[in-house]
């Protein structure tokens, strides 16, 4: 197994990426024909990689376990996309949002990818454009920005509450262009089961035709993988019921590290849980940060009564209300970054201040919102003594225009109405910034294998920005592999097609086999849910918002007492040959035990507090995450061996030249 | 929840695969809470009958969360049940009454045949864009985004017409089973922004055309598809989608 190498190029930080394009080896057009790539995944990253890909020529397969490519998940991204256009006159530039990157980050993140993520953001404004997404637009035709958190400029691009839609609808429009001229050929409903490495490179997959059941073999000369994050290894997450871990996972036992899994990100503005009956949690976009007030009762009184029934939050004087975030981060306010204001959500409800029957939600107010708008509408209409019932009414129609999708979601799950009373939220899991370790060239420490977007751990440090995911899975799809694969493929243009009758695919598809027959052989008492829950509960209550040594040591013995009894006791119905998504939904979870493990045992071994990872044991006085910038910073690598309790640990150095690595204050 | 739980009875329609025949099948449901959504009682329901040893019901969904667009169930006659502008995901139990009677279908039509149980196969759609639902504009190719002002009055119709999520409501819904509302919705939002002209009429033939060859219905203007869209896609663009084509018809030198 080769050694870290991130190949960084050498060189000033802004010159490195037109340096390695103007170096990077390249695979002419007609050769490019003959070599077959492999894309899993057809989520913003994928599609944008799978379309490119294409466009220049390569013969490119996509696979998505979805009905259709436009199902991915990258879908669900509502508020924005960043980008260094500097639109607003604003003073922003590439390397400000390089710095806030990294900043958001808490230093944990790669200097050289982080910057040729800004300097590639403005092109996939462009791009999208020239594709027909709808972005908002300003009177003047020109395009609409908005502010978003851990930032002072407003550069985030959006198209009202369905930004990812959008995009990701952009890039599925580029993908069945290339899909109807035969250069990309889909495969909707295959899902993949492992990678195959020949001669210690990645030469192709197995896949699982999830309609008929069939075990496929595919060759490729290269294989992306674009399968997003890995939050429902917590069971409850915003994300899709099917997202997974599963094509990272068995990459990673195939040889390929994984970089920093303990890194979460809690989302603070989600709908909080109602009961035990749910299947997911839903997000508020964070764009209700730029307008909303976030509190809680300021006295115990108040919010035991308001948890009771007794006390309606309408009802609270101005001076009862504690706007926690404004109070300890005036700068920043209510628009510090995610893993700011989940932990600041989590310390008020723990010390009791919770405003609904479980304890667990804080206040997201649009009281104050309603008035400001509407006395800025009675000054556009020249209403001079318009009554205050009047203009909190206007107030209401603007962010009914700018919000009202989020507002009437709110309503259908809660059913209240956010018009008239403050919205309860709570933190929910939302993003993994861990994924599989790549080097500068997106390729894992398998050769020929690739990682993008979410699937990777590249960019967001141990925090990712609002409107930041969007950007990143583009900027990897359209503007990074299309120049870096080259440089890889460049040496197979002589290899020709991999063939698939050799023993390493033999070996790979017959363990695949085994596995399906035990599931549907296994005649046990509890269901693939049944577990997922349970895991889902130790990871949230010992690796979630808060996590420390003590907590972290028990559920390593408690996840590994789950996997031994899920493997004797599971009961998966129907049959292997058929559409059967309790399979489906067994075989991930079998790699969701086995990653929660390892997540833990990273959470144990970074002794420092960092972005999401709050480790208890490393906290200022004030209750502020303390870093360790001499002994934790580092890209923590994992190599499997056997067992994921047996995980190797390697470390890659971050070394900061271009950022001056402070405490981060948002106050 | 046990106490204030309701009692139902769910009808599904159960179908092993694309070539067996299926009926209606009775499942009583009890302790269901108001606050569940609707997929979140199929999951119970389906708890129950692995534990029975039975085979759950087959029901595509993903985001749960109204935007990918993959849940689709014909619930009481409805596409995406009782109530409207949401999917069935979206859709909770506070709904429905204790005692109530509850028919689960999947969407029928004849371009898009059932896989199992409540599952079909949409793929149609995806080849209706592949035919011409794209801009043909290359990675890289691109100007500077703002070197195209587009009237802010166009681009947000463009957008409305965008927020089609692709579920198929609006074929399931129709008693022709016409795609007309998810055609026009694409070639709406094209054919309204500046960069989509350049190919609006080829796109809106080929488009129309991929739409008959898959076996979609004619559209007889009943508008049942804009009543069930989940995201409230306008019957604007269809007469919109028809100026296009007949404009692109007579013009068309093919």
């Amino acid at each position: 197994m080769c050694a870290l190498n991130s190949k960084i190029p050498v060189g000033p930080v802004d010159k490195k990426w037109t340096d390695y394009k103007d170096h990077a080896l390249l695979v002419n057009p007609s050769n490019k024909r003959s070599i077959d790539v492999i894309v899993i995944g057809s989520g913003l990253a994928g599609a944008s990689a799978a379309a490119s890909l294409a466009e220049m020529g390569y013969a490119v397969k996509c696979f998505c376990f979805q009905d259709s490519p436009r199902r991915a998940h990258s879908i669900a991204a509502q508020g924005g996309i960043n980008a260094a256009k500097n639109y607003k006159n604003d003073g922003d530039s590439t390397y400000r949002l390089f710095y806030d990157t990294i900043k958001g980050g808490d230093y944990r993140a790669r200097e050289a990818n982080v910057h040729r993520l800004a300097e590639v953001s403005a092109a996939i404004i462009d791009q999208c454009v020239a594709q027909g997404v709808p972005f908002a637009r300003e009177y003047g035709g020109l395009l609409d920005n908005r502010s978003f958190g851990g930032t002072q400029v407003q550069r985030t691009f959006y198209a009202a509450g369905q930004t990812g839609q959008q995009l990701l609808l952009g890039a599925y429009s580029a993908l069945s262009k290339e899909i109807s001229k035969g250069s990309v050929k889909m495969y909707n409903r295959h899902e993949m089961m492992d990678v195959v490495n020949v001669n210690g490179k990645t030469r192709g997959v197995i896949v699982r035709n999830l309609v008929t059941g069939k075990i496929e073999r595919h060759g490729g000369h290269a294989v992306l993988l674009c399968t997003g994050g890995y939050g429902n290894v917590f069971f409850l997450s915003t994300n899709a019921m099917g997202c997974n871990v599963s094509a990272a996972w068995k990459a990673h036992k195939r040889g390929a590290y994984f970089g920093n899994p303990c890194y979460t990100q809690i989302h603070p503005t989600c709908i909080p849980v109602s009961g035990d009956h749910q299947s997911k949690l839903t997000l508020m976009s964070e764009s209700l940060r730029n307008d909303g007030r976030i509190w809680v009762p300021a006295k115990l009184e108040d919010a035991k009564a308001i948890q009771q029934g007794k006390k309606k939050a309408t009802e609270l004087a101005e001076a009862d209300r504690d706007y926690y975030l404004e109070r300890r981060y005036p700068a920043f306010g209510n628009l510090v970054p995610r893993d700011v204001a989940s932990r600041a959500a989590k310390e008020r409800c723990d010390a009791g201040h919770g405003v609904n029957a479980t304890g667990e939600a804080v206040f997201l107010d649009y009281a104050a919102a309603f008035e400001r708008y509407g006395h800025i509408e009675a000054n556009k209409r020249n209403l001079v003594n318009a009554d205050s019932a009047t203009i909190i009414a206007m107030g209401k129609e603007v962010v009914k225009e700018k919000y009202g999708n989020l507002f009437d979601m709110y309503q259908q799950i809660t059913g209240e109405n956010p018009y008239e009373v403050p919205m309860k939220i709570y933190p929910a899991v939302h993003y993994t910034m861990g994924g599989l370790w790549v080097d500068y060239e997106l390729m894992t420490t398998v050769p020929g294998l690739y990682a993008l977007g979410e699937a990777n751990f590249s960019d967001h440090g141990a925090n990712r920005l609002g409107a930041s995911a969007l950007m990143q899975g583009l900027a990897d799809g359209y503007f990074v592999i299309p120049y870096t694969i080259g440089n890889y493929l460049a040496n197979d243009i002589r290899t020709g097609k991999i063939p698939t009758d050799t023993p390493e695919f033999d070996e790979a598809e017959k363990a695949v086999k085994d596995r399906i027959s035990f599931f549907v052989n296994n005649k046990g008492t509890r269901t693939v849910d049944h577990f997922h829950k349970r895991l889902g509960k130790v990871m949230w209550d010992k690796c979630g918002m808060a996590r420390n040594a003590k907590g972290l040591t028990e559920a390593v013995g408690e996840i590994r007492a789950i996997r031994e009894e899920f493997w004797k006791d599971v009961r998966v119905p129907g049959s292997e040959s058929d559409f059967n998504p309790e399979l489906e939904k067994a075989c991930r979870v079998a790699d969701f035990l086995e990653l929660a493990e390892l997540m833990c045992l990273d959470a144990l071994s970074r002794e420092e507090s960092c972005g999401g990872h709050f480790r208890e044991e490393h906290q200022t006085e004030e209750g502020e995450a303390k870093r360790d910038d001499v002994g934790m910073a580092f890209v923590s690598a994992w190599e499997f061996a056997g067992d994921p309790g047996k995980a190797v640990l390697h470390k890659e150095e971050l070394v900061y030249e271009n950022i001056k690595v402070v405490q981060r204050s948002y106050k | 929840m046990a106490d204030h739980g309701m009692k139902l009875t769910l009808k599904i329609w159960r179908q092993k695969g694309p070539k067996d025949a299926g009926k209606l099948v009775d499942y009583p449901v009890t302790d269901v809470s108001p606050d569940m959504s609707f997929l979140e009682m199929l999951d119970v329901l389906n708890e129950q009958l692995v534990m029975k040893g039975e085979e759950p019901v087959a029901f595509d969904h993903d985001c749960r969360e109204g935007i990918c667009g993959m849940c689709s169930l014909y619930i009481n006659g409805r596409a995406h049940g009782p109530q409207t502008g949401i999917t069935t995901c979206q859709l909770h139990m506070r709904s429905f009454n204790d005692g109530d009677t509850i028919y689960i279908e999947p969407w029928r039509a004849e371009a898009f045949p059932v896989i199992k149980d409540l599952v079909v196969d949409r793929s149609a759609f995806d080849r209706i864009i592949q035919a011409g639902g794209y801009i043909s504009v290359n990675t890289g190719a691109a100007q500077d985004a703002n070197c195209l002002p587009v009237n802010k009055k166009d681009a947000d119709a463009a957008f409305s017409a965008a927020m089609c999520i692709g579920c198929g409501a609006c074929v399931a819904t129709c008693k022709n089973a016409s795609a007309m509302l998810f055609v026009s919705a694409k070639v709406s939002q094209l054919a309204l922004l500046p960069q989509g002209r350049i190919e609006a009429e080829e796109r809106v033939l080929n488009m129309v055309q991929q739409m008959d060859v898959e076996g979609f219905g004619n559209c007889t203007n009943t508008g049942a598809c804009e009543v069930e869209c989940p995201k409230g896609i306008s019957l604007q663009n269809i007469a919109r989608l028809n100026r296009e084509y007949l404009s692109a018809a007579l013009m068309s030198e093919k």
